[in-house]
């Protein structure tokens, strides 16, 4: 805090008590948006959160029963997006960073990677049905899902990992060098083991990221209702964040199916706010073990 | 254990690939995006397989999207309004046919139907029959009603959006555009007050134990899901919309704009707190060197001087909101018409894609002219991004 001087213009102290604190208050109103909404969603979810909610399918038009199919499909789309975008990213990420000399190229990548972040989820939704489900003729199917999911969380891996990557210290290389190791056997062993931590955060926020996506699986995988669960990736699947898109908008009765909504939405904020934790937990983890070498 | 020569070059080939896959991924997206959006401009909007007979006598030979739907809503009564003779319009389907002609006349199999039409033609100058191309064998001596084929102006600047209508659609993409645009600075401007205050609390306020308290939650904030954020707007924040200015509906483009207001705080906050964290200290203290308060110091100096990098926050925060699906499809009612204010609903463009594209059906002209909205928001992004990095290099050349 300032300290000011005895004979200081009580103008110029009250204007900046008062602007720092409508500063403060607008702050802490964000603060109060966000936990409004998680103790909406918390508060109404947790009444219709039961086992059977987690293990059963929908029933009666989907007024009961619960989200089996659809936690069950999110899975298989984390799993096989991550597959696919997790060593493509890391990799990529190491090229940025360690590879690419500083210039024209990195310059370039960077761009492309940025674009590519900034490309709305519902393009990435056209790209992978045209792409994917027409032109590959994957049809709708988790495959298609997955991988039009996988291209939209590389730039955020791939960022990530160029973070975690930028953050090692260069006398590491150098001792590593200094030994005769090469520059991948020095990656390899040095670089990224420190990096690890914060390259694990990365795939973390991502499966955060593509748990919730909708737009990008509307066209590619999501299926309105399943009777059974997926036999293959060359199966639709249900998917949480459509379902709950699903049973908020064009139910067959709105009303009932509300606590079937309030239920969903709070399984992917748990969801969203186990990444976050887990990410921060990471993290400060990563941050200790930096400064301590 | 090192790895043999050859292994290690070949691996180091592999992340060599990866570091331009997102190039390429960019590159695929162009492709497959704009060869959809661009066979649509230049294509003729009557439906694939269906054609318009005239009489060979009837002077109109072709008209405009607007002017077909138009002509079949019934607000054309006389030729003559569209350039013919005096003679009043009269339309025919393929149901009428058969219930004008006895089954001897047409044929069994409906194979004289071009005899019926022109005979229709001839008796009625101003009959339009509208029926598929492939049921007239012979269409000699009828004239066919040919459609203004789609151009890129009529598209963009098109008032009207009715993909679905019959047997022309009209596509104009205006009344998107302009209800994207409207709720996404709308939503701006609605956070902008709370996202700089936000950022200046974090960046020069706040001490280090409160702002690794806010940090994560802020993050928070950009985490959950926009389907979510739909769905709080859909039960929440409508009915409060509909109740409290007593309007009918409540999904209006004001309640997308408070969603994506939500929305944006993450972007223009993350954003705007770097542009003035980099700050060199050296400005701040010479500010407070010469006597400023710490108040005058941020909002004369720091602001001014991190203004290149608001003005990226400001519009990366547009870009995105223009962008956004789920959660404006949920909450802004979805009328495709010119948007009349913030208490009446309105489309976006993704909205219309992600409402739409299930029900076009796969290569028609619908389904094209989705993709063409695809290559629209694509551009935005790609003007989104050349000026976020425009204005963070005039911040470095400082």
């Amino acid at each position: 805090m300032i300290q000011f001087p005895e004979k200081a213009d009580a103008y110029k102290r009250w204007t900046q008590i008062l602007f720092f604190w409508t500063a403060r208050i607008l702050s802490l109103t964000i603060i109060g948006l966000l936990l409004i909404i998680l103790y909406f969603i918390i508060s109404r979810g947790i009444e219709s959160i039961s086992w059977e909610f987690l293990t059963a399918p929908p029933k009666e038009g989907m007024t009961e029963g619960g989200i089996m199919p659809a936690l069950v499909g999110t899975m298989y789309l984390i799993f096989y997006s991550m597959l696919v975008a997790f060593p493509i990213g890391v990799l990529a990420g190491i090229y940025v960073n360690e590879y690419s000399a500083n210039g024209r190229v990195k310059r370039f990548i960077k761009m492309m990677t940025n674009n590519l972040a900034g490309v709305p989820s519902i393009v990435f939704g056209l790209f992978g049905m045209a792409l994917f489900v027409n032109q590959l003729n994957f049809g709708a199917s988790i495959l298609a899902g997955s991988l039009t999911l996988a291209l939209l969380s590389l730039p955020l891996i791939i960022r990530t990992t160029e973070e975690s990557l930028k953050s090692v210290d260069y006398s590491f290389r150098n001792a590593s060098y200094a030994l005769g190791a090469s520059k991948l056997y020095t990656i390899r062993k040095v670089v990224l083991p420190i990096a690890f931590p914060n390259v694990i955060t990365g795939l973390i926020l991502s499966i955060g990221r593509v748990s919730g996506e909708t737009a990008p699986i509307l066209f590619t995988a999501a299926a309105y209702f399943l009777p059974r669960l997926p036999q293959s990736v060359m199966d639709q699947c249900m998917a949480l964040p459509y379902h709950l898109y699903v049973i908020a908008t064009s139910g067959t009765d709105l009303e009932k199916t509300k606590p079937m909504a309030y239920g969903t939405a709070l399984v992917l904020v748990v969801i969203v706010l186990l990444v976050n934790l887990l990410a921060n937990l990471l993290r400060n983890h990563f941050a200790r073990k930096v400064k301590m070498k | 254990m090192i790895m043999n020569r050859k292994v290690e070059k070949g691996f180091e080939v592999l992340i060599r690939t990866c570091g331009y896959f997102t190039s390429l991924v960019v590159v695929l997206i162009i492709l497959f995006l704009f060869k959809e959006g661009i066979s649509f401009i230049g294509d003729s909007p009557i439906e694939e397989g269906y054609a318009l007979y005239l009489s060979d006598e009837n002077p109109v030979g072709t008209l405009s999207e607007d002017q077909i739907k138009d002509l079949f809503d019934g607000k054309y009564k006389l030729w003559s309004e569209l350039g013919g003779k005096s003679d009043s319009i009269r339309i025919f389907s393929l149901d009428d046919l058969t219930e004008i002609f006895s089954e001897e006349e047409t044929g069994k199999d409906l194979e004289h139907l071009d005899r019926c039409t022109r005979k229709l033609t001839d008796s009625i100058p101003g009959a339009l029959v509208f029926v598929l191309e492939a049921a007239l064998s012979d269409p000699s001596g009828l004239k066919k009603l040919n459609a203004k084929p789609i151009t890129l102006s009529s598209f963009l600047t098109g008032q009207q959006w009715f993909p679905t209508a019959k047997p022309v659609g009209v596509y104009g993409s205006l009344p998107l555009f302009l209800g994207t645009l409207l709720v996404s600075i709308m939503a701006i401007l609605m956070a902008l007050p709370f996202g700089l205050a936000g950022a200046i609390y974090l960046a020069e306020i706040a001490d280090k134990r409160i702002r690794n308290i806010l940090k994560p939650l802020i993050e928070l904030l950009s985490g959950i899901p926009s389907v979510v954020y739909g769905f709080f707007g859909l039960v929440v924040i409508v009915p409060w919309i509909q109740e409290g200015l007593g309007l009918a509906v409540g999904e209006t483009a004001l309640a997308g704009s408070i969603v994506l207001a939500i929305m944006a705080l993450p972007t223009i906050i993350t954003v705007s707190e770097d542009a003035i964290r980099t700050i060199p200290s050296d400005v701040r203290q010479a500010s407070l060197a010469l006597g400023a308060s710490q108040w005058q110091t941020i909002v004369r100096v720091l602001l001014p001087y991190a203004s290149s990098g608001i003005s990226a926050a400001i519009i990366l925060g547009i870009g995105r909101a223009m962008g956004e699906t789920m959660a404006v499809l949920m909450v802004t009612g979805n009328a495709a018409v010119m948007p009349h204010g913030l208490t009446h609903p309105i489309r976006t463009i993704p909205a219309t894609i992600a409402a739409e594209l299930g029900e076009a059906s796969f290569g028609g002209l619908h389904f094209k002219a989705l993709f063409a909205l695809g290559c629209i928001l694509f551009l935005i992004t790609f003007v989104t991004n050349y000026l976020v990095d425009s204005f963070s290099a005039g911040k470095k050349s400082k």
